[in-house]
């Protein structure tokens, strides 16, 4: 704060103060002379109503008379008269990062005691789970499901299929940097007759149809660079094996027709600005014990 | 000066009422309006672009404030939550601002590139899909319908008069960049910049 508002600050603070201080005086002096019999206000209702004048009551002045004396023990304390900090040094901010400060020591020391222990072997460590499935109710169940089963276009994460890996360390990654999942829109490209060969070609990889010749040759083509020749996928893309019965989109006719038609695009946001690297740890801790 | 004088006289007991009840705001108010932590944007805090701008208008026409706060208070239940806590200079282009008062949902002060626009997008349409226990209701229309792209250029030249440092090239753009656009998009495009100043603090 610059001079002129400090000075501008204090000005007003005074004034209300000492305004408060004079006004209790005003009203307090006023005496009343039993002889004369108590004074009224002179005003007159109904003929013959008046209104006692008479002084405030002693002990609501008193009581008037110490929230002033607060105001001014608080002044000296807290900040309030300009730019003066006050002798407690209180702010805001000072306040928080106190609390901040404490926070991290009490459950840093909780989730540190777990930076040490192998990312494998964490899984089998209740405690670790239980701190990781605290976490998880926080920050990942808004996609990925109270349960972990995920939703549409949302990983099931106890189930055996990993877009990304299941091994700790490839899930750690996932969490700390997030992932980016693009499958390109190959509608336009492929036309109605290659869009229907194709998820015929795609159905038979899993088990469920006949084998379609042109299909394969498109999806050679087409298909092969990320999901595999085989269909098998790569987890250094993202790209699912197509082979298995877990379905990000759906795995019927007219799902796996839309998402060859219009492309898929999603994303996990990476956690590592929002989470420690030991609070990951619990997390992983966690999702691999789900799918155990 | 007799309280006879100020009973009789209305006029007089307005002015210094209204003396005495401004004082407070005299002194805490004020200073604020000069203060440039306050008036001036905080680091890496920029204008909304053309589509964002007009999702803040679907956001304020759906009514979104009622049950979500834009302001992040510097508690540790906060900010372990919802991200670092919000400044007086992040909200320097929002004419009016949007801190809200009641949270029935989360606050959305630091939702940006915390979600998916793919999440977003299923999110709006029927929140349920993807938080079953979630009672917010569905935005199906956002999806249909698309924007005025006319009206765009003029609400950034509004907001240029009242301090908003839109160029003139941005505004010339600013039909073209919400053209076809649905009213989801915009909305997602406002949520997704929505505190990513603040990416790195904590």
């Amino acid at each position: 704060m610059s001079g002129f508002w400090s000075i501008y600050v204090i000005v007003l603070v005074l004034v209300t103060v000492v305004g408060s201080l004079w006004l209790l005086q005003a009203l307090s002096t006023k005496q009343v002379d039993e002889s004369e019999g108590q004074s009224t206000t002179k005003h007159v209702w109904d003929k013959d109503l008046e209104e006692f004048d008479n002084p405030l009551p002693r002990w609501w002045l008193i009581l008037f008379w110490l929230t002033v004396a607060y105001s001014v023990g608080y002044l000296v304390v807290y900040p309030g008269m300009g730019s003066f900090a006050g002798v407690a040094g209180w702010s805001q901010t000072g306040q928080y990062d106190e609390e901040i400060a404490s926070a991290n020591k009490r459950y840093g020391d909780i989730y540190g005691a777990f930076s040490d222990v192998a990312l494998a072997d964490l899984s089998s460590d209740p405690e670790a789970v239980q701190l990781g499935r605290n976490l998880f109710q926080n920050n990942c169940v808004t996609c990925h499901g109270s349960d972990g089963r995920g939703a549409r276009g949302f990983p099931n994460l106890t189930d055996s299929a990993w877009l990304y890996g299941g091994s700790p360390e490839q899930i750690e990654a996932s969490i700390s940097n997030g992932r980016n999942g693009v499958m390109p829109a190959l509608g336009a490209v492929l036309g109605d007759d290659g869009l229907n060969d194709v998820v015929a070609h795609v159905l038979s990889l899993s088990g469920s149809g006949a084998a379609n010749e042109n299909g394969a040759l498109k999806f050679g083509q087409m298909c092969a660079a990320c999901h595999g020749a085989d269909g098998t996928g790569n987890q250094l893309l993202g790209a699912p094996s197509l082979k298995d019965d877990a379905w990000l989109y759906g795995g019927t006719e007219v799902d796996i027709k839309d998402t060859l038609m219009q492309g898929r695009m999603n994303s996990m946001p990476p956690q590592r600005g929002t989470l420690t690297p030991d609070q990951i740890r619990t997390l992983v801790a966690y999702v691999l014990s789900m799918g155990n | 000066m007799k309280h006879d004088t100020l009973e009789k006289n209305a006029g007089l007991l307005g002015v210094l009422i209204v003396i005495a009840v401004s004082l407070g705001g005299l002194a805490e108010i004020v200073p604020l309006m000069f203060d440039s932590d306050v008036v001036e944007p905080a680091e890496g805090v920029k204008p909304y672009t053309a589509l964002q701008l007009e999702g803040r208008d679907i956001f304020i026409r759906e009514g979104c404030y009622n049950c979500h706060s834009q302001m992040i208070r510097p508690f540790r239940d906060e900010t372990e939550r919802y991200g670092p806590y919000s400044l007086a200079g992040e909200s320097v282009y929002d004419h009016p601002f949007q801190f809200g008062s009641k949270r029935t949902g989360p606050d959305l002060a630091r939702v940006g590139e915390r979600y998916s626009d793919e999440w977003h997008r299923l999110h709006l349409m029927n929140p349920r899909d993807l938080v079953p226990e979630s009672n917010m209701p569905g935005y199906p229309w956002l999806a249909e319908n698309t924007l005025d792209s006319d009206l765009t250029p003029v609400k950034m030249e509004r907001l240029r008069m009242v301090g908003v440092p839109y160029t003139d090239m941005q505004i010339a753009g600013a039909s073209a960049a919400t053209e076809n656009k649905t009213e989801m998009d915009a909305l997602i495009a406002y949520l997704q910049g929505l505190g990513i100043s603040s990416k790195g603090r904590r």
